[in-house]
């Protein structure tokens, strides 16, 4: 039988709980950022401007979460500090469009709420990627009907893709991840080359 | 004396005679019908009466009968007594080909938005009504979805991409 106040005696903090805590375990198990290839001496560092970008960029997007219904709760989930998406540098949500990179869209988007959404994600700059979490964003889901719109690639272009009916938060996290594989990778050119021109007069936006 | 079923329905008979008709009580709720031209009387009798004191409407829905010609849109109001927790179902049957009603946006403000889900969602034209658009569908739409009269699989749709789900 443990008294409450066993704890006293080697650490002067009257608490209940945690009263014997786990050290941590961050041996080996700690990620740090790789270096990206290059050519590095005495004080210098050649590498090409987009793998140093990309990984700038990539540890440090600001989400804008589009959250609609259930998997914008699996969303909140991610969120939190269980799962937590800020140790991926996403800790800072804006809900301003204009000053986010990619747009989460996390839950059933009906017919009408379309063109809102296309509205938001004009209003975005580039850089921008757009991830469509969950069934409905991506497909419509289950909701097989007049009223709600399947899959928001008919409005916007999408960049990934994550099923689930809601996906579980780890699901929603190995998007994100994957998110960050294309930001990192991305060539500084693409948003004024002519594919990706042509890709966006196919949605309608100039 | 506490308002009861039979007191409304005596109330009612009272003042309608015959013209009210159809009573029931499933699961307790007294319901009654009554033609598409006294709605409005009817419900401004229910709110007036100090005794009856009917001032809440709580729902105002439609339901689509195709199987009875010229009665087959039924226009459902849900009054609550707030004083004396009493709850009562009024019906109104309308012909599909001719949906027109009186609206009830004039004795209650909340049936403003639900006769424009019931227009969106059944056709039902509301007469006298200061907005009446569609508010939930998208406003090109040009069909009433919630009618019983379309096959269980649209052949025409275009909006679900073939090569991808299939047909």
């Amino acid at each position: 039988m443990i008294s409450i106040h066993k704890n006293l005696n080697n650490m002067a903090r009257p608490v209940r709980f945690n009263n014997n805590p786990i050290p941590a375990d961050t041996k080996d198990h700690i990620s740090v950022a790789d270096m990206p290839d290059g050519y590095g001496g005495e004080g210098f560092f050649a590498t090409r401007l987009s793998d140093v970008v990309g990984l700038a960029r990539k540890n440090s997007i600001w989400p804008l979460p589009f959250a609609t219904s259930c998997c914008g709760i699996e969303f909140m989930a991610t969120m939190a500090s269980h799962y937590d998406l800020a140790r991926f540098g996403a800790e800072r949500l804006g809900f301003s469009p204009r000053q986010c990179d990619l747009l989460m869209v996390m839950g059933t988007i009906a017919k009408k709420m379309g063109p809102i959404l296309k509205q938001v994600y004009l209003q975005m700059a580039e850089p921008r990627w757009v991830i469509a979490v969950g069934a409905c964003a991506s497909s419509g889901g289950i909701f097989d009907s007049y009223s709600v719109l399947q899959g928001i690639d008919q409005i916007v272009p999408v960049d990934v893709y994550v099923p689930g009916c809601p996906p579980r938060p780890e699901a929603i996290l190995d998007g994100f991840i994957r998110i960050q594989d294309l930001v990192g990778q991305e060539s500084l050119r693409r948003r004024t080359s002519d594919r990706y021109k042509t890709l966006l007069e196919s949605y309608g936006i100039q | 004396m506490s308002l009861t079923n039979e007191t409304i329905k005596a109330r009612l008979i009272d003042k309608f005679g015959d013209q009210v008709s159809h009573f029931e009580e499933p699961y307790g709720m007294l319901t009654f019908e009554a033609p598409k031209d006294l709605n409005l009387k009817v419900m401004q009798f229910l709110y007036d009466d100090p005794e009856l004191h009917f001032q809440f409407l709580t729902d105002l829905c439609a339901v689509h009968y195709p199987g009875q010609p010229g009665r087959e849109l039924a226009v459902v109001y849900h009054l609550h007594n707030l004083v004396e927790n009493i709850r009562i179902r009024f019906k109104v049957f309308i012909p599909v080909l001719a949906p027109d009603v009186y609206t009830a946006t004039s004795l209650f403000s909340s049936a403003n938005w639900m006769e424009r889900e019931t227009y969106d969602f059944y056709g039902v034209n509301f007469l006298g009504h200061p907005n009446l658009k569609r508010i939930l569908n998208v406003d090109e739409m040009d069909y009433f979805p919630m009618r019983k009269e379309y096959p269980v699989e649209d052949q025409t749709r275009i909006d679900k991409d073939d090569d991808m789900f299939g047909r």
